[in-house]
């Protein structure tokens, strides 16, 4: 092959050179990146009409494929969409189902109106105990807003834990997800008491556990549980999740199931507090 | 002289469809990068010299439409242009397999020292991450081009060969 007949340099030298260059050019355009942009806008005048015109031929190719493509696309989706209408129109039906079943609950047990009745304080989280999910946190109300040990948590939709320290404008909750907490909880639909208590492990897919369900009971996957009438703590009807993964021991003796709960705990702002403890059991003299 | 405008045309060229039309017909957000195949394909075919000159003036050109500071393109593509340019005593006309593997990883180095350069000095050190969303994605896509586009480099480049041959006699 013909080579340039040029003096010869050394492919190496030429390589060191233009790598020295590169940095000082790295270092001038740094340090003068003001000076340097008249050689952008001028490289860019010169390229940016070649680009414009390449971009309309493109384009208009683009276009091309891009209807064709999207032709078999636009009949997959009716196909598709047509298969939703329908498990939505029956979904739909099952839902209506359920609010004049929920309507029927709400008559007899009267339960969102008693949701409503307890006074309540709204706080915010300010700092939190754990990585991940919250176990233990603190919020910025105390002994001065009203708040006192063993009230109840609630975030927008269930109850959040309990309230186990106060200080003067701050108080600790230690929540229904932490690994050493016990709720006592009662299905809303059939009034089975049961156990339910945090779990590190299981936290990992997001769910808690229960326990001592009694082997009788007539639950299904997606039943609510709430606290129930026999807790020392909580107030009675406080939504805690729902169960899914129901299992019967292996002694036969009661039901184990998975709780999730009701309350996102990974983003958890504000809570509100029950202002209202429930009322300790005392002997008489 | 002719080489040297055609391989003006060539890297215009490729820049421009890079720039262009490939942004329409990006694949998983990804763009082949034609340079690089460019750069590779005349290292591979005449050695380190030519490889590193058309590898800087590559990354020239990249540099002073989109870098931040001039001069860390440039230094790339010329380092890719370079090395590659040893791999041109095995040259073989008829061979894809060396060309495509080379560019492949090319390309890798090409990721990694842009990552290294643009990212890891940022101190951004999921490089993981990078190397499945914008690496591997962009080694396919540049790889499958380079079955096609060095196919045509060649072609470009014996036709030159073939003239400059007839000029000597």
């Amino acid at each position: 092959m013909r080579r340039r007949t040029k003096i010869n340099l050394n492919p190496k030298h030429i390589f060191i050179t233009l790598s020295v260059l590169c940095i000082i050019l790295i270092f001038v355009s740094y340090r003068y990146s003001e000076e340097m942009s008249p050689v952008k806008t001028a490289v860019g005048n010169v390229i940016s009409p070649m680009q414009k015109g390449i971009n309309t031929v493109g384009r208009s190719i683009f276009d091309q494929f891009d209807k064709l493509a999207s032709m078999s696309q636009l009949l997959e989706e009716n196909e598709r969409l047509k298969e939703e209408v329908d498990t939505l129109s029956y979904e739909n039906k099952i839902l209506l189902q359920d609010k004049y079943e929920l309507d029927r609950f709400r008559d007899l047990y009267q339960l969102d109106q008693k949701y409503a009745d307890y006074p309540k304080v709204a706080a915010r989280v300010i700092s939190k105990d754990s990585n991940n999910w919250y176990h233990i946190f603190t919020i910025d109300k105390g002994a001065d807003d009203g708040i006192a040990v063993d009230m109840n948590v609630i975030a927008g939709n269930g109850l959040v834990g309990i309230i186990e320290e106060v200080g003067k404008n701050w108080s600790k909750v230690r929540s229904i997800i932490d690994d050493s907490s016990r709720v006592s909880g009662m299905f809303l639909k059939t009034s089975d008491t049961c156990i339910v208590r945090g779990d590190l492990e299981l936290m990992e897919d997001g769910v808690i556990g229960v326990d001592l369900i009694d082997i009788k009971a007539d639950i299904y996957d997606g039943y609510e549980v709430v606290t129930s009438h026999i807790s020392d703590k909580y107030l009675q009807g406080i939504l805690i999740g729902y169960i899914s993964n129901i299992q019967v021991t292996s002694g036969n003796l009661e039901k184990t199931a998975y709780l999730t709960p009701a309350v996102d705990f990974e983003r958890l702002e504000e809570v509100l507090i029950i202002t209202e403890v429930k009322e300790a059991l005392v002997d008489l003299e | 002289m002719k080489r040297l405008i055609i391989l003006t045309i060539e890297i215009i060229i490729c820049f421009l469809l890079q720039t262009t039309v490939f942004q329409w017909f990006s694949l998983g957000n990804v763009v082949p990068n034609l340079l690089l195949i460019v750069t590779v394909a005349s290292a591979f075919m005449h050695g380190q010299k030519e490889g590193l000159l058309v590898g800087f003036f590559c990354g020239l050109l990249v540099d002073f439409s989109f870098g931040n500071v001039i001069g860390m393109y440039a230094f790339i593509y010329m380092f890719v242009g370079y090395f590659n340019g040893y791999s041109n005593k095995i040259f073989d006309l008829n061979d894809m397999t060396v060309p495509i593997i080379l560019i492949g990883v090319s390309e890798f180095v090409y990721f990694f020292l842009y990552y290294v350069l643009e990212f890891l000095l940022r101190g951004k050190l999921n490089i993981f991450f990078y190397f499945t969303r914008i690496g591997l994605p962009e080694i396919i896509y540049t790889v499958f081009i380079s079955i096609f586009l060095y196919k045509l480099l060649i072609l470009i480049d014996e036709h030159l060969v073939h003239i400059e041959e007839e000029e000597v006699y």
